[in-house]
C-alpha cells in the first residue's frame, strides 16, 4: 500500500487542499503514506472537523446549572434530578439519505442511538426533522415520494426493531430540498448520574477492545462524501452508504450497558463517521495518551482488506472500548452472553500517537492530538446572506374577499407542511417502553414520563427554512422561541438544547454569511431563553448541481415537567372560553411573505419572517406555564404555521370534534388576521377565563377572550362579520387525507 | 402468583410486560433468558413483543428453535398459562402452539395505533374477568399482524369458541377480524394488540389490564385453597 505515490491529484481526490497537505507534512515531519492520507482526509473533513463552523460555534452558550456535559462528547448531558441524567443530541444524515433513502435514514438513526448509549444512557426517545422536495411537483414529485417513503421506512425499521419510541418531529416540503433532502434524527437516553461514561482512553497498557459487527468495505469515505456538494456522479456513491442492522445494535446496547455495570470499562466510543480512525484518535486525544492497534486482529467481514479500507470503513454497529487491564474477561463474558464478538486489537500507550500495524508492520503513525483536535480552522469569508424580494406581490391584495378566506383554510390544512403526518408516524412505534404520555400530533410537544424519577420530560424539534432564508438570524431565533413555546404550552420548563445546522457550501461567502448569522441569532435566543446548547451537528455542502437548500437551522429543546395527563391540542368540552394568550398580534405585508398563506395561496416568498419580540415571548411562555401548572387549561395549542385559523381548526380535531365560534376585534386585513404567523401566541380553552386573564396580567401579557367552544362547526368573525364557517368533518378530511393523496 | 417474562435478545416489550404485571397488577415477576431450559416456578409465562432474533427472516421463525421454547412447550402441555403478545403471538404460531400464520399487514407498513377490540369469548383464563362483547381500547404496533389461516381452521376456531378478540376497525386485513386466538386446551393465547400498553392510567387506557387480571384470577382459582391463603 505504501507504494502508492502521493500525487497532487490523489490529494485533491481526498478533498484536501494544498495548504492542508502542507500542514500534514509539518505534523508528520515527512510525507504521509496512502493510509495516513486517508486517515487525515476523513478526520479533517468538514463532517468530522467542523473546520468552517468551529470558530462560530464558540459563540453558542453551553453552560447552565443543569448541564453536566456540554459539546465535545458523543452527546450532551443534563441533570433531571432524582439522581438521574439525560443524554441527547441531534445528527444529520442528509447526504446518505438522498443516495439511498432507506439505509441512509436507518443508519442515521443507528448512529445517533449509539452516540447516546456510548455515554451509558439507555435511549428512550427519538424524534425526526425531515425535509423533502414537494410531492406534487410534476417533474420531481415521484422521486420525492420515493425518498420520503424510503426515509420513513428506514427510520421505522431501525427504531422499531431497536425498541425506542419515535415520538414524531417535523416533516416539511419545499422545492429547494428536491435534490437534497434533510434527515435530522434526535435521540435521548437516560441513566444514573454516576453511570455516565466518557469516550476517553486512559491507563497505559490497558487493552483496546473492538466489539460488535465485523468490518467490511461499506461506507468508506462516508464522512468525506458528506462534506461535498452533489453532482451527477453522486449516485455512483451508493456503495459509500452503509447498511444498518438494528438487531445487532439492540444486542450492542444491551451488552454495552451490562458491561459498563461490571466496572471494568475505562472509556468507550462508538465507531460512526470515520470508523476506527475516529474512535481511536479521539479517545486517545481526549485522554492525552497514545493508542496502538494491530489491524490483523480487527474482525473482518471480507478478505484482503487493506489498512486504508479497514481504517476508513464505516461499517455500522461497532464500538471501541478501553478496559482495565486484568479485567478483560469480565467484559468478554458479557459480550459472549449477547452473542457478540469482543476482541483485543491493541493497547493504550504513553506516547500520544496513533500507531497502526498490519501484519506486524507499522502502516500509519500520527500524533493523536494533532489529528483529532488540530484540524485546519477556517475563518471563511462571509459577506451578506442573499436577499429575497422585499415587496409583496400585487396578487396579495386581491386575496381579502370572503370566499377566498373560506376556501383558504381547507387548502392550508391540506398543505403538505401543515396536514396530518399520520401516514408517517403510524409507521413508528411511538409507545414502546410505555412512557409516552403524548405522542405525535397529540400535544404541542412530545411528553415522556420517567419511571425512574417519577417526573416527566417534554421534547420539541423545530426549524423553518423559509424564515431562515429570509433572515438567517431571525429564523434561528424564531426556531428557538417556537421550541420553547411548544414546551411551555404543555407546561414544561425549557432547560437545554441541541442544534442541527443544515446549510449549503460554506466556501461561498453568501452561504457562509447565512451560517454565521444563524449561529449568532441562535446564540442570542438560547442565552435569552436559558437553554444552553449541549451539543449538535453541522451539515454543510447541502447543494446539488449548485442549487443550495434554504439555510435550515433545526433546534431540539428539552423541558422538564411533572407527571400528569398531557395538556393536549384538541378542545375537550363545549361551552368553554377560548383565550388567546399574547393577543391577535400584528403583521405587515412584508412580514406576511414568509407565511404558509404566502406559500400555498399566493405561491410566493418575500420580505421577512414574522417579527419576534423575545421579551414578550418569554412573558407569554411564563404565563402559559403558570396556567398549566394551576390546571386552568383544558387544552392548549400555540400558533405557528398557518396562523390563528389553522390553529383553531386543529383544536377542533379531537375525538369529540368540539367546534368553536370566535369573533376577532382587529383592524388587520382578514387574510392577514387569520393567517399571519407572528409568534408569542397560544390558544387556551378554559372554564375559568378570569383566572387565566389574571395570570396573564401578572405577567404583563395580553389575553383576549376570542370566543367559545361549541358542539359543532367552526365559525370565525371579524367584528361581527363572518369570515368563514366550516363543517369540522370537512376540514378534518382535508387535514387527514392530504399527505399521500 | 408469579409471572415469567421470556427475554429473547431482540425482545423490546419485555420490560413493559414486566412493569404491567409487577407494577400495575402488583404481582411478582421474573425475566427468563432465551437459553434457559427451565421456566422455574412461574405460574404463567408471557412471550413479549419485539424482534426475537432480529426477525429478518419470518417473524418468530428462529425463536421457535430456542432452548426456552422447549420449556414453554412442556409448560403449555402441562396446562400452564402462556400469553404471546405481538411478536410472542408470532412465535407461538411458528412453534405450532397456535394455528394459522401472521403475514404482512394489508397496507405493507407497520401500524402503531390505539384501536378498539371486541371481547369474543370470556370462556378463557385470559378473559374471564372481562365481559362478553366488551369493547376495549388497546394499541397495536406491528408490521406482520394479518392473521391468516385456511377456511377449515377459521371455521374450527369459531366453532370451538377460540377467537378471543376481534378488531372493530380491522387495521391489517386479518381474516374474520381476528386479533387473538386460543389453543384447543384454552391455556395458550396469542394476541397482536399490546395489553401491557393499556395497563396504566397514564397511558390513556387500562383496558388491557383485564387480561392480566383474568390470568391472576384463573391461577388463584385453580390452586388448592390452602395454597392461596397466606
Amino acid at each position: 500500500m505504501s507504494t502508492i505515490a502521493i500525487t497532487p491529484d490523489l490529494i485533491a481526490q481526498h478533498q484536501l487542499t494544498p495548504g492542508e497537505y502542507r500542514k500534514i507534512v509539518d505534523i508528520l515531519g515527512r510525507e504521509p503514506n496512502y493510509t495516513e492520507l486517508g486517515i487525515f482526509s476523513v478526520m479533517w473533513s468538514e463532517h468530522c472537523s467542523y473546520k468552517s463552523s468551529r470558530l462560530h460555534l464558540k459563540k453558542l452558550p453551553t453552560r447552565g446549572k443543569l448541564v453536566v456535559q456540554g459539546p465535545g462528547e458523543n452527546a450532551g448531558i443534563i441533570d433531571i434530578g432524582g439522581g438521574y441524567v439525560i443524554a441527547f443530541k441531534i445528527e444529520s444524515h442528509n447526504h446518505p439519505s438522498f443516495i439511498e433513502p432507506f439505509q441512509g435514514a436507518a443508519t442515521g438513526s443507528g448512529g445517533i442511538l449509539r452516540d447516546i448509549f456510548t455515554m451509558g444512557a439507555r435511549p428512550i426517545a427519538v424524534l425526526d426533522s425531515l425535509r423533502f422536495g414537494r410531492l406534487d411537483d410534476p417533474k420531481t414529485g415521484a422521486r420525492n415520494r420515493r425518498i420520503l417513503t424510503g426515509v420513513v421506512a428506514g427510520i421505522a425499521h431501525y427504531g422499531n426493531c431497536f425498541g425506542v419510541p419515535t415520538l414524531g418531529g417535523e416533516c416539511i416540503f419545499e422545492p429547494c430540498y428536491d435534490g437534497n433532502p434533510l434527515v435530522n434524527v434526535f435521540a435521548l437516553g437516560i441513566c444514573r448520574k454516576e453511570d455516565v461514561f466518557y469516550a476517553k482512553a486512559a491507563g497505559v497498557g490497558n487493552p483496546v477492545i473492538y466489539v460488535g459487527a465485523r468490518t467490511g468495505r461499506d461506507g468508506i469515505h462516508g464522512a468525506s462524501m458528506a462534506s461535498a456538494e452533489f453532482t451527477e456522479e453522486s449516485k455512483q456513491k451508493r456503495p459509500n452508504v452503509q447498511v444498518g442492522d438494528p438487531f445487532m445494535e439492540k444486542l450492542l446496547l444491551e451488552a454495552c450497558i451490562e458491561a459498563m455495570q461490571t466496572g471494568a470499562i475505562v472509556g468507550i466510543q462508538d465507531m460512526g463517521a470515520a470508523g476506527l480512525t475516529c474512535s481511536t484518535c479521539e479517545m486517545g486525544s481526549r485522554g492525552e495518551v497514545g493508542i496502538e492497534i494491530e489491524l490483523d486482529k480487527v474482525p473482518q467481514r471480507e478478505t484482503g482488506m487493506t489498512p486504508y479500507e479497514i481504517m476508513l470503513s464505516e461499517s455500522q454497529e461497532r464500538m471501541l472500548l478501553v478496559a482495565a487491564s486484568g479485567r478483560e474477561q469480565e467484559v468478554y463474558q458479557v459480550f459472549r452472553k449477547w452473542g457478540l464478538e469482543a476482541v483485543e486489537i491493541g493497547k493504550v500507550t504513553g506516547d500520544g500517537r496513533l500507531r497502526v500495524r498490519h501484519h506486524g508492520q507499522v502502516v500509519a503513525e500520527i500524533p493523536n492530538r494533532e489529528l483529532a483536535d488540530e484540524a485546519p480552522l477556517y475563518d471563511r469569508p462571509h459577506t451578506a446572506p442573499p436577499v429575497a424580494p422585499a415587496a409583496p406581490p400585487a396578487a396579495l391584495f386581491a386575496g381579502g374577499e370572503a370566499p377566498v378566506i373560506a376556501d383558504a383554510l381547507p387548502r392550508l390544512l391540506a398543505a403538505p407542511d401543515i396536514c396530518s403526518k399520520r401516514w408517517v408516524w403510524e409507521q413508528y412505534d411511538y409507545q414502546v417502553r410505555t412512557n409516552t404520555l403524548a405522542g405525535p400530533e397529540r400535544a404541542d410537544a412530545a411528553i415522556l414520563r420517567i419511571k425512574e424519577t417519577g417526573t416527566a420530560i417534554a421534547l420539541s424539534l423545530d426549524g423553518n427554512g423559509r424564515y431562515a432564508h429570509l433572515s438567517p438570524r431571525e429564523g434561528a431565533q424564531l426556531a428557538v422561541a417556537e421550541c420553547c413555546r411548544n414546551l411551555s404550552t404543555v407546561g414544561a420548563q425549557p432547560v437545554a438544547a441541541t442544534n442541527c445546522l443544515n446549510f449549503g457550501n460554506p466556501e461561498r461567502p453568501e452561504i457562509m454569511a447565512q451560517l454565521v448569522e444563524a449561529i449568532e441569532g441562535m446564540a442570542d435566543a438560547c442565552r435569552f431563553f436559558e437553554t444552553p446548547i449541549t451539543g449538535g451537528n453541522v451539515s454543510l455542502y447541502n447543494e446539488t448541481l449548485g442549487e443550495g437548500i434554504y439555510p435550515t437551522p433545526v433546534m431540539g429543546i428539552v423541558g422538564l415537567l411533572k407527571i400528569a395527563a398531557p395538556l393536549a391540542i384538541p378542545f375537550v368540552n363545549a361551552g368553554r372560553s377560548i383565550v388567546l394568550l399574547g393577543g391577535v398580534g400584528t403583521c405587515d405585508d412584508v412580514r406576511f411573505g414568509s407565511t404558509e398563506y404566502a406559500k400555498e395561496i399566493v405561491h410566493q416568498l418575500w420580505g421577512l419572517p414574522p417579527a419576534l419580540d423575545m421579551e414578550k415571548e418569554k412573558r407569554v411562555q411564563e404565563a402559559m406555564r403558570q396556567v398549566a401548572a394551576e390546571g386552568l387549561a383544558e387544552s392548549a395549542h400555540d400558533l405557528s404555521d398557518g396562523g390563528l385559523a389553522v390553529a383553531l381548526a386543529e383544536c377542533c380535531f379531537g375525538a369529540g370534534q368540539i367546534g368553536a365560534q370566535v369573533d376577532l376585534d382587529s383592524d388587520l386585513r382578514p387574510e392577514i388576521l387569520l393567517f399571519h404567523e407572528a409568534p408569542s401566541r397560544i390558544l387556551v380553552s378554559t372554564a375559568n377565563p378570569k383566572a387565566v386573564a389574571a395570570i396573564a396580567e401578572q405577567h404583563g401579557v395580553e389575553a383576549v377572550i376570542i370566543g367559545k367552544t361549541f358542539e359543532s362547526g367552526l365559525e370565525i368573525r371579524q367584528r361581527g362579520n363572518t369570515l368563514g364557517a366550516w363543517d369540522i368533518a370537512v376540514l378534518r378530511s382535508a387535514y387527514e387525507n392530504a399527505l399521500m393523496r | 402468583m408469579k409471572f415469567g417474562v421470556i427475554v429473547f435478545p431482540g425482545s423490546n416489550c419485555d420490560h413493559d410486560a414486566f412493569y404491567a404485571v409487577n407494577h400495575n397488577l402488583g404481582q411478582p415477576a421474573e425475566f427468563i433468558w432465551h437459553d434457559s431450559r427451565s421456566l422455574g416456578d412461574v405460574d404463567a409465562v408471557i412471550l413479549p413483543g419485539g424482534f426475537s432474533y432480529g426477525d429478518y427472516l419470518r417473524c418468530g421463525a428462529i425463536a421457535r428453535f430456542s432452548p426456552v421454547m422447549q420449556a414453554v412447550q412442556r409448560f403449555a402441555a402441562e396446562g400452564g398459562l402462556v400469553l404471546g403478545i405481538c411478536n410472542g403471538f408470532q412465535i407461538l404460531v411458528e412453534a405450532g402452539l397456535l394455528p394459522g400464520a401472521l403475514i404482512r399487514n394489508r397496507g405493507l407498513t407497520l401500524i402503531c395505533r390505539e384501536l378498539r377490540l371486541r371481547v369474543s369469548t370470556t370462556h378463557s383464563p385470559f378473559t374471564g374477568a372481562l365481559r362478553d362483547g366488551q369493547v376495549l381500547r388497546v394499541p397495536i404496533a406491528h408490521g406482520e399482524g394479518c392473521y391468516f389461516a385456511d377456511e377449515r381452521t377459521l371455521d374450527e376456531l369459531e366453532a370451538e369458541d377460540r377467537v378471543v378478540f376481534r378488531y372493530l376497525d380491522n387495521p391489517n386485513g386479518s381474516l374474520r377480524d381476528i386479533a387473538g386466538i386460543l389453543n384447543r386446551e384454552r391455556n395458550v393465547m396469542g394476541m397482536m394488540p399490546h395489553p401491557e400498553r393499556a395497563s396504566d392510567p397514564l397511558m390513556g387506557s387500562t383496558d388491557g389490564l383485564g387480561v392480566f387480571q383474568s390470568m391472576l384470577a384463573a391461577v388463584q382459582a385453580a390452586r388448592p385453597v390452602a395454597e392461596v391463603r397466606p
